[in-house]
């Protein structure tokens, strides 16, 4: 992306906005992590200090994994903190260490060289296996390993993040995230990934800005580096000049004051002045964020994303699992409603079976998948029916892009209703079943669509990709990816207008929804129903309550006139902030 | 010595859980326990090596024992791999 270069020497890097907020601080390259081997020679009088150095490194870094592990099953719930466990159970193999020390005796070289020449070896076996879950575990060796090492060389974990940092990193995982929430990170900054990381999700949850997609923030920055970043506009700046950094503090002065205002409005309906009323919700991903959806008011959730139970574990879990998951998160946002997406994977996601696809987001992805593996499908619907039994479950089947999908999908749903009242389970008999709206073909289906589900979920991220063939994780393209397109919002309102016709309610759970301006380009289409990420939620809710939904529909009808985004963001970042001035945000 | 072929039954494979399972059982016994897939051969008391398996449902493996209660070592184990683990 653009890398500009001021005169007063400062440099910057635009990029993608991951995780809303500003940082300002010194720069910590996490890259540079990986500790360095060399290979030394060791008298045969230093053999039994160089065991014991690497012995009291072995409990050092086991010490720091079950910290790790400690904080994780909190932070994430246990099922994701196993990677851990398995790192804990290397450290303490017993025939690995047995090697390693007689490898110390006979070749006579130092602890570390050993360590990675050992470890290293069952990296690569495991790297040469066809298989994604083999090199996830790769990647946990690898971790095991830097760990014992790190802590032979008698270096302390993160040591120079004592202070406050932000951390550069040419790609983050969302264990980097939770591990860094322990220490004292101000933001992160990525060369790759976007917006819909597990790592930028993550990040938002646990109010931590974060800018991806820099490509060369890396190259750009040093440790030691004085940075800024801003996680709402994407952007980071190298060696910021007085004037920036006033101007940055400014605005983070001004977001600060703008949450303020916003204390109280959790409790608040979030209807239009005019009295129309919106169900608010929230999309959430692990049952631990749904205290904090509550507090910020949401009324329900908009989108469970049930995928998150595949991550780490290399086969899908099984129906009892699978409802002891569900029930927890309905019985959290009990008595408001929850709607789950059945396993979206393929795509970006990854499935425990995952096959290799020249173009997997045209492929075998969504209810394509779940069709085509019934027993799976099977499995999970009588899982969500399962946890349904106090009437506040919904379904919702992702990548629908024919009418004949809709069907198939539905007759597994009724087969699955039969199978439990034959064996006498309790369920929701009328569970609503709906479908995410998220393919062009499916948008233009709408209305014959309407007329086979409960409701509409529009999925704006692929169908704002699908419409204007952007990948928008692909960072040469990433500028294309319109959200006030033309022909965006015209497709919007077919499917709204179609799902109202059939008198259903129109709901969208894509990232659209959590954007100022276009909340109120949703509620002036007549949207019923926005689910958003937990964060931005009282701002959207601050917004419906202020502009009138008479106001919002002249609003729609003038932006459906105008030819190009750029016409429709100027149009609509006047009106709001005319209309709410203390609105934050930049134009 | 004692040698026997096996399948792996469990539907989740060799995978972490039940490695872990088969480490802890192999270690009650003093008899070497080595495992033999494809080309190479790791050591079965070793979780990082079994780990490295990667071996998958319907896939086979040579067990070789070794040591004084080899015959107890291959039942106990044998046992385990043709109870799938007791996962489902």
């Amino acid at each position: 992306m653009d890398t500009t270069i001021s005169t007063s020497g400062e440099i910057v890097l635009k990029g993608i906005a991951a995780a809303p907020g500003i940082a300002i601080g010194p720069a910590y390259l996490y890259s540079k992590l990986v500790p360095r081997v060399e290979v030394k020679s060791i008298a045969a009088s230093e053999v039994d200090g160089e065991k014991e150095r690497l012995r009291t490194a072995t409990a050092r870094a086991e010490k720091e994994l079950q910290k790790i592990l400690a904080f994780a099953e909190q932070k994430l719930g246990s099922q994701h903190a196993k990677i851990f466990e398995a790192q804990i159970m290397i450290l303490n193999d017993a025939i690995l260490m047995q090697a390693i020390e007689n490898r110390i005796s006979t070749e006579l070289k130092n602890a570390e060289h050993i360590v990675s020449d050992e470890i290293s070896k069952y990296k690569r076996l495991m790297l040469a296996a066809d298989d994604e879950y083999m090199h996830e575990r790769a990647h946990d060796v690898d971790d095991v390993m830097n760990r014992i090492i790190r802590n032979v060389q008698d270096q302390k974990l993160y040591s120079r993040l004592e202070g406050e940092s932000i951390i550069i990193s040419e790609t983050l995982v969302a264990a980097d995230t939770v591990i860094f929430s322990r220490n004292q990170v101000l933001g992160y900054a990525t060369d790759l990934g976007g917006v819909t990381s597990h790592a930028a999700l993550l990040s938002r949850s646990l109010k931590i800005p974060a800018v991806a997609g820099l490509r060369t923030a890396t190259k750009a920055v040093s440790t030691g580096d004085f940075i800024a970043i801003d996680g709402y506009a994407g952007v980071l700046i190298v060696r910021p000049s007085e004037e920036t950094l006033e101007t940055l503090r400014r605005k983070a002065e001004r977001f600060r004051l703008f949450e303020e205002q916003l204390v109280g409005i959790a409790g608040l309906a979030a209807d239009t002045p005019d009295h129309k009323h919106i169900e608010l919700s929230a999309n959430i991903e692990f049952a631990e964020e749904i205290d904090f959806a509550r507090v910020q008011g949401a009324i329900g959730v908009g989108l469970y994303r049930t995928e998150s139970q595949l991550i780490g574990r290399p086969t899908y879990p099984s129906e009892d699992e699978q409802y002891e998951a569900y029930k927890t998160v309905a019985d959290g946002i009990y008595p408001h409603p929850v709607i789950f997406r059945t396993f979206d994977v393929g795509g970006d996601k990854l499935a425990p079976d995952a096959s290799h696809e020249e173009n997997p987001f045209l492929g075998w992805r969504g209810i394509r998948v779940m069709l085509d593996r019934p027993e799976l499908f099977m499995t999970q619907l009588r899982a969500l029916l399962r946890a349904s039994a106090q009437k506040n479950v919904r379904i919702m089947f992702p990548m629908i892009s024919t009418l004949k999908e809709v069907r198939k999908a539905k007759a597994f749903v009724k087969q699955a209703k039969a199978e439990l009242k034959a064996e006498g389970i309790p369920f929701d008999a009328r569970i609503k079943v709906g479908v995410m709206i998220e393919v062009p073909s499916a948008a233009i289906l709408a209305n014959e669509i309407a007329r086979e589900v409960d409701f509409l979920s529009i999925g704006s991220n692929d169908l704002i990709q699908y419409l204007l063939a952007v990948d928008r994780g692909n960072t040469l393209v990433a500028p294309l990816y319109q959200q006030f397109n033309p022909a965006v919002l015209r497709t919007l309102k077919t499917i709204v207008d179609a799902g109202h016709a059939n008198n259903i309610w129109v709901g969208m759970c894509g990232e659209m929804a959590g954007d100022p301006l276009a909340s109120v380009l949703l509620v002036g289409l007549g949207l019923d129903e926005l689910s958003v990420i937990p964060t931005v939620l009282p701002e959207i809710k601050k917004i419906i309550r202020t502009i009138t939904y008479k106001d919002a529909k002249r609003i729609v009808d003038k932006a459906l006139t105008l030819q190009t985004e750029e016409e429709i963001k100027e149009y609509l970042s006047t009106f709001v902030h005319k209309k709410v001035p203390e609105l934050p945000f930049d134009a | 010595m004692i040698e026997r072929q096996i399948t792996i039954r469990n539907r989740a494979g060799l995978h972490t859980r039940p490695a872990a399972t088969l480490v802890k059982t192999a270690a009650k016994f003093q008899a070497e326990f080595m495992i033999q897939k494809d080309s190479f051969e790791i050591n079965g008391k070793s979780i990082i090596g079994v780990m490295t398996l990667a071996a998958e449902q319907g896939s086979t493996l040579l067990l070789k024992f070794d040591g004084p209660d080899e015959e107890q070592a291959a039942e106990a184990v044998v046992s385990l791999f043709e109870r799938g683990f007791d996962e489902q």
